[in-house]
């Protein structure tokens, strides 16, 4: 446990080490803005909640938090450094999971910083804080669910284009799982307990329920596997190839 | 210490080390040799449990590394060939990461640090980024990590390559000063290495082992070893009176400069020549210019025993 923690600090401190971090952060405030103001139309609809901001996070992180994790593995492997990590006395789930949870603390920070929007609807209504609370939660999840599945793709190859293509295209199956054009085209070929069971691997179904504040047992065990499964399997990998 | 015992890895149909056995003691230092691509880093990756061999075991201190891997590599230092290294780390942040990593209690931290950032002259880049280092800080700020918890066992991949000759020395010196204590293994292609820093040497080539002695004996398995080149003043014809010298194997006729004649005399199984030479020499009223004993050169030896095929 302590190892993660070791594997953590000296992860977290690389990401502030560079300029990626503040630029990362900026373009994540950015997008977050613009899709919430502009595309979401957060002050036409007259409401007091955030909807329109929390709308558009699985489709924003479908390429902000494959930026995170593109480097995760690839970079270890690219510079060589794995060999420098895997041979200290740390397990390999140890560090998988250290480096994990520093990518989340980061997309964690990047989210909490997004506040001044939570501060405005509140200054401009009465919004209820309890589903935004729980909303925050939700995203804060489905940030995790993603980095989990970057980290696996990223443990695959040492480019971290490749990284970053495949984790964007990976979540983005699961994200478009839920949407109707995708479940009418299932709908059509297989009966409809097929497009059910497809609709239920979706992100989007999952996250929809939390936003609305419904913290079902179910969406967090979807997450929660969905996050320690791929992490798992990340470690498997890793340890059958971490040499190639 | 390190116990290796029919250590065998593939790579798909590639052999890369191919049943390897030997055991290292402590106050050994052991140095790998062979061509590139022999199998030495492959050899090391598995005893530093980087990489699962094939077949066989490495022991280090006792623990069977494919099966405790982190009992064993709590026991090893261990310099990866390149040293790659954090770039965006500064050496004092990567030395504190290592050092937590190795499970050195905070308290005794800074003190390790300390100790090993002497011991390598990094003072002067302690907190400079690694990717701003030259190639000489890089190595050592490698070397360091490898050493900052004082392990038992020391591996080292190539560890002066690509340094200047000054960097070359003091590495060597700082490995010496650490051999009485510790098993230290340093692969090199470097053959003057092996007769400047270590104990014992091993040929592997094609994944096999070809040597394991000395570096004096391997010096000795050159054909000129103990053979004496002897120059002359003024134009001689000496070969055959250097034959006839007791205890001569052949004598060869070398190159020399104007007015000079130059033999190298091979002698018999070890076989003293000196006296009798300088008998002869007296005798014949030759002038000597230039006499010396060949110790053996190193490079033969291992040209002869890399190239030899597979022994089976």
């Amino acid at each position: 446990m302590s190892k993660t923690f070791t594997v953590f600090k000296r992860e977290i401190a690389g990401y502030f080490a560079t300029p990626v971090a503040y630029v990362f952060i900026v373009v994540f405030l950015l997008f977050t803005g613009i899709t919430t103001f502009n595309i979401g139309s957060f002050y036409e609809r007259g409401q007091a909640d955030l909807m329109s901001f929390f709308f558009f996070h699985p489709w924003l992180y479908l390429f902000l938090i494959p930026a995170i994790s593109m480097r995760l593995w690839s970079e270890e492997r690219s510079s060589g450094t794995i060999e420098l990590l895997m041979t200290l006395p740390i397990s390999t789930t140890q560090a998988v999971f250290g480096k994990f949870l520093a990518a989340w603390c980061f997309a964690g920070i990047a989210l909490a910083l997004t506040f001044p929007i939570w501060i405005t609807v509140n200054v401009l209504g009465d919004p209820d804080n309890g589903v935004i609370l729980a909303s925050y939660f939700g995203s804060l999840l489905m940030a995790g669910s993603y980095l989990a599945i970057g980290s696996l793709i990223s443990s695959l190859t040492r480019n971290q284009v490749i990284a970053f293509v495949l984790s964007a295209l990976g979540c983005a199956v699961l994200v478009a799982a839920g949407s109707d054009w995708v479940l009418n085209l299932v709908r059509s070929v297989f009966p409809e307990w097929v497009a059910e069971n497809v609709a239920s691997f979706s992100v989007q179904a999952h996250f929809d329920q939390i936003t609305k504040g419904i913290i079902d047992l179910r969406d967090i065990v979807y997450f929660g596997t969905l996050l320690v499964g791929c992490l798992i399997a990340n470690a498997i990998t890793l340890n059958a190839s971490k040499a190639d | 210490m390190i116990e290796i015992q029919n250590l065998t890895k593939r790579f798909g149909a590639l052999t890369a080390v191919d049943d390897v056995s030997f055991n290292v003691g402590r106050g050994e230092v052991l140095g790998f040799l062979g061509p590139n691509g022999a199998g030495k880093s492959t050899t090391m990756k598995m005893v530093t449990g980087f990489l699962d061999p094939t077949s066989g075991t490495a022991r280090v201190c006792g623990h069977d590394v494919t099966e405790n891997p982190i009992a064993a590599q709590t026991k090893i230092g261990y310099l990866p060939e390149g040293a790659p290294l954090y770039g965006d780390m500064t050496p004092l942040g990567l030395l504190k990461f290592v050092a937590e990593a190795r499970g050195i209690p905070a308290s005794k931290r800074m003190e390790a640090i300390d100790r090993v950032v002497s011991r390598v002259h990094i003072e002067e880049v302690l907190r400079r980024r690694i990717d701003t280092l030259s190639k000489g800080f890089k190595r050592r700020v490698g070397l360091a990590q490898a050493i900052v918890h004082d392990p038992e066992v020391l591996i080292l991949d190539e560890p002066t390559d690509g340094l200047d000759p000054n960097q070359k020395h003091d590495v060597r010196a700082l490995i010496r000063e650490m051999s009485h204590d510790k098993v230290i293994v340093l692969s090199t292609h470097i053959l003057e290495e092996v007769a400047a820093v270590c104990s014992r040497a091993i040929i592997i080539a094609q994944g096999q082992l070809r040597f394991d002695g000395t570096p004096l004996e391997l010096q000795a398995m050159d054909e000129a070893h103990g053979a004496v080149t002897l120059t002359l003043d003024g134009l001689q014809s000496a070969e055959e009176a250097l034959s006839k010298i007791a205890g001569v194997a052949r004598v060869e006729a070398l190159e020399a400069p104007d007015g000079h004649s130059r033999y190298r005399i091979y002698p018999l199984e070890s076989a003293a020549i000196l006296g009798g030479l300088s008998t002869l020499a007296h005798e014949r009223g030759w002038e000597v210019d230039h006499l010396s004993v060949e110790s053996g050169r190193l490079d033969e030896v291992f040209r002869t025993v890399t190239a030899a095929g597979s022994r089976s």
